[in-house]
């Protein structure tokens, strides 16, 4: 132990310029260190993997079998309940994976590893924010390719290649929006037993108010109006658009609410909205914590 | 001599509770600076809002000239800091969180990989380095947790209860380690309700107790402030009070005895600053002897922090840590803790 710790102290003066500002290079690197430890974490407890995308497979095939037989006019247009489904369970697994989020960085909070983050001078705090969503995105990319190929076996056909890059970029609004509400609820609930009732509460609801099982034609009037504010339908319309109509254009409707139509470049801007709003809203959070 | 840090009034309330009532340290670079207090004391709080953790209800805090309040990014470049309970993620190697953590203070790049072999060697942490942060002891953890606080080459290193929970080898090694750190010309703050360790290694002082500074100064002037030495009796093993009493107001008689405190929290005992003389012990035996009162035991010794606190609190850190067990409510400090 005979090194040098400390470089040999540079003269204090009080009046020196402090830091340079925080500039997009150290957000990166901070955002890079932060996402790599999540997929570390994964690398070595693969089991939120595995059961990541098992789950939205068993929905794929349990829910198809379950309205397989439901009368033809249900869904409106002629199209079978598997191909209807796929574009439901894409958007609600990424949804879910976002929606949890929040439960490591509550942990984080509990253990006191959240301070190793909040006493460096990171460039922006939202790189906390960005790490999560980069890696619910990657989930998310891995689990979306696992459903389409398997729906895909299931004889539902697949999504053009460009339609497939629209899906995620899509995928990417919804799971930046909810992953920024996610941690907003992770730095301001109590702990994580909180934050479980709220995500547990939040979670089926949204799924069974938005056109993920049924579409809006199925629903009473209410139910309606609740599923097209739903920011779930948003994603999902587009991409069960994507999915059945090889030659889409921006301008198509994908969404007819009681209030009107929706088109496809109407759901993207929507959900970009939501993302940008969520955002928005949890800055204060981050500031405050700023101490 | 500069001033490394500089806290002026700092208060802070939780809801009902305050923590710090009001709290000024002058500290200087290249000093360790200890923060001596019972639990409760308002220690950890004023860390934390020196570590930008959490903002002060009043007061200012200056670090190297930076205000923690108007530029927390500032202070937080400068200071390293080594929370009380090691938080480690046990799912990484060593290796990694130092990784980790040089991105959190933007290392550039190149230098990355040297700094974290020279801190691994430096900590004797190299042939841990790259395995599960899981499987290391509390010692190689709390090691580790150091290492993380000093890779950006912080002006300051701030530990709040460095060596609560280690063996006494552990606790031996980090004591070595910050003195040498200090020899290198680091400013280091540390906080501990272990007397030792403070008397050990703190060049100054200051004692805390409910939100307030008591006392603050070097260790040795502290305890010559008080001067004399220290009787500790007791009649019997647990005195009755009205007995202590009396053998406090008999020795308060005698002209070279300066004080007699009674301390109920060790049955009550009897505490008495005298004149340093040689016939000290025998005087009080046969003072005692002569008003026919017991005597169970009867020792002398300088002054320590512990009567520093004494003098300035009428109780001893021991009882007030034991007072305070009592009412603090950990649940509600572990939110606290969690509240920013």
């Amino acid at each position: 132990m005979s090194q040098s710790v400390f470089s040999p102290a540079t003269p204090v003066n009080p009046s020196q310029p402090t830091l340079p500002p925080a500039n997009l290079l150290d957000f990166g690197q901070e955002t890079f260190a932060l996402t790599r430890r999540l997929f570390i974490q994964l690398k070595r407890r693969p089991s939120t993997l595995v059961a990541g995308v098992v789950q939205p497979l068993m929905w794929l095939i349990l829910f198809g079998a379950l309205f397989q037989n439901a009368p033809q006019d249900f869904l409106g247009n002629s199209l079978a309940y598997g191909q209807f489904l796929g574009a439901g369970v894409i958007v609600f697994t990424a949804f879910s994976g976002a929606l949890n989020s929040g439960l490591p960085v509550m942990f984080d909070r509990e253990f006191g590893f959240l301070n190793r983050l909040l006493v460096a001078p990171l460039a922006s705090r939202f790189s906390i924010v960005a790490a999560s969503a980069l890696f619910i995105m990657t989930m998310s990319l891995v689990q979306t390719v696992a459903i389409i190929v398997v729906s895909g076996l299931l004889g539902t056909g697949f999504p053009t290649l460009s339609g497939l890059g629209l899906m995620f970029l899509i995928l990417a609004f919804l799971v930046i929006a909810v992953t920024a509400l996610s941690l907003g609820l992770a730095f301001t609930l109590p702990g994580h037993i909180e934050l479980i009732a709220v995500l547990l509460v939040v979670n089926l609801p949204l799924l069974f108010a938005s056109t993920a099982l049924a579409p809006l034609s199925f629903m009473p009037t209410w139910l309606q109006v609740v599923a097209a504010a739903n920011p779930l339908s948003y994603a999902i319309e587009p991409i069960r658009h994507l999915y059945l109509y090889p030659h889409w254009h921006w301008s198509d409707i994908v969404l007819q609410a009681p209030w009107g139509n929706v088109s496809l470049l109407g759901c993207i801007g929507g959900l970009l909205g939501f993302a940008l709003l969520s955002l928005l809203s949890i800055q204060p959070l981050l500031k405050r914590s700023l101490g | 001599m500069t001033t490394a840090i500089s806290i002026q009034n700092l208060q802070k309330r939780y809801g009902e509770v305050t923590a710090v009532k009001n709290v000024s340290l002058e500290i200087q670079s290249g000093e360790i600076f200890g923060i001596l207090g019972p639990n409760g004391a308002g220690k950890t709080t004023t860390l934390r809002c020196l570590c930008t953790l959490m903002q002060p209800d009043a007061g200012t805090i200056e670090v190297m000239g930076i205000s923690a309040l108007s530029n927390p990014r500032g202070v937080r470049q400068k200071l390293g800091y080594v929370a009380q309970e090691v938080a480690l993620d046990k799912l990484l190697t060593g290796r990694e969180l130092l990784e980790l953590q040089a991105a959190l203070y933007h290392l550039p790049r190149p230098s990355i990989t040297p700094r974290i072999d020279e801190v691994l060697a430096l900590l004797g942490l190299t042939e841990w380095a790259d395995r599960l942060i899981g499987s290391y002891s509390g010692g190689l953890k709390k090691r580790l947790d150091l290492a993380a606080g000093l890779l950006h080459q912080p002006d300051i290193l701030v530990l709040d209860e460095p060596t609560v929970g280690l063996d006494i080898e552990s606790r031996t090694v980090v004591w070595q380690f910050l003195r040498q750190l200090r020899q290198q010309g680091m400013t280091i703050v540390l906080t501990s309700h272990y007397l030792e360790e403070v008397d050990a290694l703190a060049d100054h002082v200051a004692i805390l107790d409910r939100g307030t500074v008591i006392a603050a100064d070097t260790p040795t002037h502290l305890k010559h402030q008080l001067g004399g030495d220290r009787i500790t009796l007791k009649l019997r093993e647990f005195t009755a009070i009205e007995e202590a009493e009396q053998a406090q107001q008999l020795l308060t008689t005698l002209p070279w005895v300066h004080s007699v405190v009674i301390n109920p929290g060790q049955g009550n005992s009897l505490n008495l600053v005298v004149d340093a003389r040689p016939d000290a012990l025998n005087l009080v035996q046969s003072t005692l002897h002569q008003a026919g009162l017991p005597l169970f035991s009867l020792a002398q010794s300088k002054p320590s922090l512990d009567d520093v606190y004494l003098a300035a609190t009428g109780q001893t850190l021991m009882d007030a840590e034991l007072a305070a067990i009592g009412r603090r409510d950990p649940k509600a400090e572990r939110k606290q803790a969690m509240r920013r």
